[in-house]
């Protein structure tokens, strides 16, 4: 591909030889197009038509999508299958319990991320190495290690203390992700590159280290934030294991888990699931819709890509 | 600021000292954090390490310390043999083809032509979806009887595949999903790390008399490579993690087909309740996770360059 639009792009001194031999001395006949969309728009083709299917079927009658061939345009627009599924399963209720935790989730690790971030980049306080050492180690590890103890602990909270946080209860998907190492590491090394002449300032002035933090600091971490709140907010949305492991019964369950549990009940209603999952994506695909121009932007400038 | 001075309550100089001091605010600042993670964090860590130690079941009240059996039993169990096998297949399909797809797609949504958003669009558009709502749409449109792949493939002549179905195929249509799955993810990745490439290099390479693919093989993939090395790795680490889709196409099935690590973990521990063994198979994934990172970031270092 690269050997056909490279003439396109850069040259004259190419496209005489080429032209000549096409009958048509010293100027090439060029594509009225560049000939990447010749290889964009397959690709294209390809990463959407697994959308495009799902919402063909979802609008499919159960006798339509149960044929074969597959009737790939359908002769009427079913869209009682949207109702149907909302009757068969409460959606309605996994996305509220999903935003619940989502928000939830990300106002606490905003809050205790920043805190405990701001303490290790700028305090002299005993202990700080080792803590911050054991934190940076939790990072490495794979959940799998921790979910079974973290099972008996929160089924122990709930029963001991409090059971909104206990097993079964949307407050265990909330309260072990409320803090995370990764918060407190980004926003350390965030924080750490800021000038500290307006803190010290501030400081000179009397201002204590809470308002230091809230009044100058945070508000130049905006960036920072935003980023952590978005990573925060997908991790929670998409997190299907351990909402496996924690919640059994239907009123508390999140989009991910609710979904897969109507596909294990209703595995042959490929309309009714079509419809449902039609339902649980259209929030997402909303907000990248709306987000993504900034998604190549902000990797660049979080330094991810390493260049 | 000032304001804030003459506001300050007054408390007794002792006190006001203490509290003031940086040992009080920073322990008062990182405290709530701290107890969340060492508690859902730390305390796990060793508690699983010590759960590995231990015959932890539902069926007996106590757990006693069986020393080494939980490993000598992983050694000799012929699933756990499977899904080390399953697991690194998978891996070794899906990190290199999305690497692949990422890159060829990043380089070819690099310019500035027509429809480019809308293609940039339909590519980070696979970010959007979560693992459960891919693997629905991934089983339906591979479904062996009514699915539109095999309508596909029936009209260029091949027969009838039985895919999540086969045993020798399932697997390849997990890796096949998930690198549909990870497509925004990558390109990405590449599109932020070929943006950041200057101008002036490719410029110079093309004074110079090089081609476009020498230039691409010789200035743009160098310039790349610490993109890579960091999609590598972090590919890498979710797919010796692969659970969702397995849990919802087949369950590890057929005939085990797609038993990987995490998958027979899971089994172990919340539907047997071996917790123990569990707990020695997490153990196992972590040790494969850091040596293969590590071998990762040790081969990868002799082929990264970094501009500055």
């Amino acid at each position: 591909m690269t050997a056909t639009s490279a003439p396109a792009a850069r040259g004259e001194v190419r496209s005489a030889s080429r032209g000549s031999a096409a009958g048509a001395p010293r100027r090439r006949r060029r594509l009225p197009f560049s000939p990447w969309h010749l290889v964009l728009i397959p690709a294209t083709v390809v990463l959407l038509f697994p959308f495009a299917w799902l919402l063909v079927t979802s609008l499919e009658t159960p006798a339509e999508a149960l044929r074969f061939p597959p009737v790939l345009t359908p002769h009427v627009l079913r869209f009682a299958n949207y109702s149907d599924a909302l009757a068969s399963a409460p959606f309605v209720r996994f996305f509220i319990n999903s935003a619940i935790v989502a928000v939830a989730t990300v106002v606490c690790n905003l809050v205790l991320c920043s805190l405990a971030g701001y303490a290790f980049a700028r305090f002299r306080f005993f202990g700080r190495t080792a803590l911050f050492a054991v934190l940076m180690a939790t990072l490495m590890v794979p959940f799998q290690v921790t979910m079974i103890p973290q099972f008996i602990i929160t089924k122990w909270l709930g029963v001991h203390v409090l059971a909104g946080v206990g097993i079964n209860h949307i407050g265990a998907l909330i309260l072990p992700n409320a803090a995370t190492a990764f918060g407190i590491f980004f926003l350390r090394q965030f924080f750490r590159t800021l000038p500290i002449e307006y803190e010290e300032s501030a400081r000179v002035d009397g201002a204590s280290r809470l308002t230091v933090l809230i009044r100058i600091v945070l508000p130049l971490a905006t960036p920072a934030l935003a980023t952590l709140a978005a990573l925060t907010f997908l991790d929670s949305w998409n997190n299907f294991l351990w909402p496996l492991i924690a919640i059994t019964s239907t009123d508390q369950m999140t989009l991910p888990l609710g979904l897969a549990t109507f596909q294990g009940a209703h595995a042959t209603e490929w309309t009714l699931l079509m419809a449902a999952n039609v339902m649980s994506l259209v929030p997402m695909l909303a907000i990248f819709f709306l987000a993504q121009r900034y998604f190549v932007r902000s990797v660049a400038a979080t330094g991810l890509a390493g260049t | 600021m000032a304001d804030l001075a003459v506001r300050r309550p007054r408390r007794s100089g002792a006190v006001r000292r203490v509290v003031a001091s940086d040992h009080f605010t920073g322990w008062a600042f990182v405290t709530p954090g701290v107890v969340i993670i060492l508690l859902f964090g730390a305390v796990p860590i060793v508690w699983s390490a010590v759960m590995s130690f231990q015959r932890n079941n539902l069926l007996s009240p106590s757990t006693p310390f069986v020393g080494l059996a939980n490993y000598r039993q992983m050694a000799r169990d012929p699933v756990v043999a499977q899904a080390i096998q399953h697991t690194l297949v998978y891996t070794a399909l899906f990190v290199p083809g999305a690497m692949i797809v990422g890159l060829f797609l990043a380089v070819a949504m690099n310019r500035q032509i027509r429809f480019i958003s809308v293609y940039r669009t339909a590519a980070f558009a696979t970010m959007a979806i979560s693992t459960i709502s891919e693997a629905i749409v991934f089983i339906w449109l591979f479904d062996p009887s009514y699915g539109v792949v095999n309508y596909f493939l029936s009209r260029v002549g091949v027969p009838q595949q039985q895919f999540l179905n086969s045993p020798s195929e399932a697997l390849f249509v997990i890796a096949a999903m998930t690198i549909w799955g990870w497509t925004g993810f990558a390109v990405v990745i590449y599109l932020a790390a070929l943006q950041a490439i200057p101008q002036t290099l490719l410029e110079a390479a093309a004074i110079d008399g090089a081609g476009p693919w020498r230039t691409f093989r010789r200035i743009t993939l160098p310039l790349l490579s610490p993109a890579s090395l960091f999609l590598a790795v972090w590919l890498t680490i979710n797919a010796l993690q692969l659970f969702d889709e397995v849990y919802l196409s087949t369950q590890g099935g057929p005939l085990n087909a797609t038993t990987v690590l995490v998958y027979y973990l899971y089994n172990q521990a919340f539907q047997q309740f071996n917790f123990g063994y569990a707990s020695a198979i997490a153990y196992f994934l972590f040790l494969v996770i850091i040596v293969i990172t590590a071998i990762q970031f040790r081969v990868g270092r002799r082929f990264t360059h970094y501009r500055s």
